[in-house]
């Protein structure tokens, strides 16, 4: 019970702390970063002495000191599940999905009356379960990563395409003007004038994607898969009851995602550089 | 009215493609069976037998049509294969794991708007969380669960309203930060209590981006519930459906689910967007 009442107590201490370096120094660079670090810490530590005070049985939640010990273990499989999930399946897919989904976009635009079309229909399919189309594409294209790449490719169009016509269309009359009296062909001013405006649209719908296809290629696993990949491991270790690997997984996941949806928020900040929502604030 | 004639275009483009597709990813089929045989099927036989498989390689629409209406009307509602049986289910978890997970996020926003200690510890985890695959973690949700005797609805509820809560909050908090300063201001200047503040200027001004996330989470928690009812033992909604589906290669079952799941998530964002038009009107924000 010690394990507990601890815990509790730091919960106690961190949350007194939080408030009273959020009331005096709530604005400094460097209290936003403790704060929320705090918080996840006592997170984890009241995660742990719950876990190991009230003897919380391990099949129902592995603490995280088991779930860490078990990192450790099985560095080389989550390494190659990542491999086959992440590398293989998320980001071929995730790269075919947004290069069609931006082509496409630029094609529509051309077309007025194929924006007036497609537009609609891609904005109602972006909203619907496209996850389920994942059995179908495993059946067609076999159980290796291949069919998980299909399947983040349909994820991920709809969003990209959806963001990047409306961000095509960004542009004001004005600007449009201007390069018509400089007299730039479509392609000139396409790529100098209407590309760079749609990049922050373009970059949400990135971004957006990102989660997706972490999403597709795990999801996609549960329909079948060779004997490696994330969404494989988590089916069959929660078939052994082995929580503490489904959470190791879980760890691994939410690391790549995060890391994934970094990286493209960091090429969004070289690339929109000049955007309102990137200035000002370094 | 006037992009009617477009999207009709979209759509037969769509249906012109599958059948194409369909014809040409059964027809391998169709000649392996000629084959075995040793009868030379003409070209109208191929075409033929690819629009009536048992089970096609890609069902053409009239077969989906057909096993969607067969779904819905041909047995009764109560029936283990009827589809509006399996939609029931499936609907009453997402209806329930979003208004727990949508209300938890209204409450919670309208706590972080008021304390700032908890604004500044809980915002940025709440977006991080964004980021990580949250959904590939269903089916532990439902295994455990099961493991303490928690089954039925719950365990997928409790998926859908993760899924719905995140947009909510996020959205709230905008939406409860959008009043300018002066407003405040004059609000300040009537000697308004917090309460009063919440209650006559920041839930008014919240209510577009409320929608808005409303229907991001609503799309979000159908998703969860149909991946929770993904895993082995469950026998009941379009999830179990998808899954057997694929597991004995009945693709028109699995297409006919997957419609009924489309439509299920249309009808329920389009619900979400006709109670926005009708409080936002009443609220005067558009004519």
């Amino acid at each position: 019970m010690i394990w507990f009442w601890g815990a509790i107590l730091f919960w106690l201490v961190a949350m007194a702390v939080n408030t009273r370096i959020a009331r005096r120094h709530g604005n400094e660079p460097w209290a936003q970063l403790l704060i929320p670090a705090l918080f996840g810490v006592t997170v984890l530590v009241l995660w742990e002495g719950t876990v190991r005070g009230l003897q919380v049985p391990s099949v129902i939640l592995p603490a995280p000191s088991v779930i860490w010990d078990r990192i450790i273990a099985s560095l080389p499989t989550l390494w190659e599940d990542f491999v086959q999930t992440i590398l293989k399946g998320a980001l071929s897919g995730y790269l075919i999905g947004c290069g069609a989904a931006i082509l496409t976009a630029i094609v529509v635009d051309r077309f007025p009356f194929l924006q007036r079309g497609l537009l609609p229909v891609g904005n109602f399919v972006a909203a619907l379960p496209i996850v389920g189309i994942a059995p179908i594409l495993v059946m067609w294209f076999g159980f290796d990563w291949q069919s998980k790449a299909a399947v983040v490719v349909v994820m991920v169009f709809f969003p990209v395409l959806v963001n990047t016509v409306a961000g095509l269309a960004a542009t004001d009359r004005m600007q449009r003007d201007q390069m018509a009296t400089w007299s730039a062909s479509y392609a000139q001013s396409l790529l100098k004038l209407r590309l760079p405006a749609a990049m922050p649209f373009v970059f949400n719908g990135l971004k957006i994607a990102t989660t997706l296809a972490l999403i597709g290629a795990i999801v996609a696993e549960f329909f079948g898969s060779p004997i490696r990949g994330m969404g494989f491991r988590i089916s069959t270790s929660v078939g052994q009851l082995a929580l503490d690997m489904v959470w190791a997984e879980i760890a691994v996941a939410a690391l790549a995602g995060s890391a994934f949806y970094g990286l493209v928020a960091l090429i969004e900040k070289s690339v929109t550089f000049w955007h309102p929502s990137q200035r000002g604030r370094g | 009215m006037r992009s009617l004639l477009p999207i009709l275009t979209v759509l037969a483009a769509i249906l012109v493609i599958w059948y194409g597709a369909a014809m040409k990813l059964n027809a391998a089929w169709t000649y392996d069976q000629a084959a075995r045989a040793g009868t030379d099927p003409t070209f109208v036989d191929v075409i033929n037998d690819t629009m009536a498989q048992e089970r096609p390689v890609l069902p053409p629409p009239h077969q989906v049509a057909k096993g969607l209406w067969d779904g819905l009307t041909a047995q009764a509602i109560t029936s283990k294969r009827s589809l509006v049986w399996h939609g029931w289910v499936t609907l009453s978890a997402t209806m329930l794991g979003f208004a727990v997970g949508a209300g938890l996020g209204i409450v919670l926003a309208i706590g972080i708007v008021h304390n700032r200690a908890m604004d500044l510890s809980v915002m940025p985890w709440a977006i991080a969380s964004q980021t990580v695959p949250i959904l590939a973690i269903a089916p532990m949700v439902i295994v455990v669960l099961a493991s303490l005797n928690i089954t039925g609805i719950v365990p997928k509820a409790i998926i859908s309203a993760y899924l719905s809560f995140f947009p909510v909050l996020v959205g709230m908090v905008k939406g409860l930060r959008s009043p300018d300063a002066m407003q405040l201001d004059l609000l300040h200047t009537y000697n308004a209590s917090g309460a009063k503040t919440l209650w006559k200027l920041r839930l008014p001004s919240s209510m577009p981006y409320l929608f808005a996330s409303l229907k991001v989470a609503i799309a979000a928690s159908l998703v969860g519930t149909i991946v929770g009812e993904l895993p082995a033992g469950a026998t009941a909604g379009l999830g179990a459906r998808l899954l057997s589906g694929s597991y004995y290669g009945q693709t028109v079952q699995i297409w006919s689910a997957l419609f009924a799941a489309a439509g299920l998530a249309a009808g329920l964002v389009i619900i979400v967007s006709i109670i926005e038009r009708l409080v936002l009107r009443r609220m005067g924000a558009v004519q």
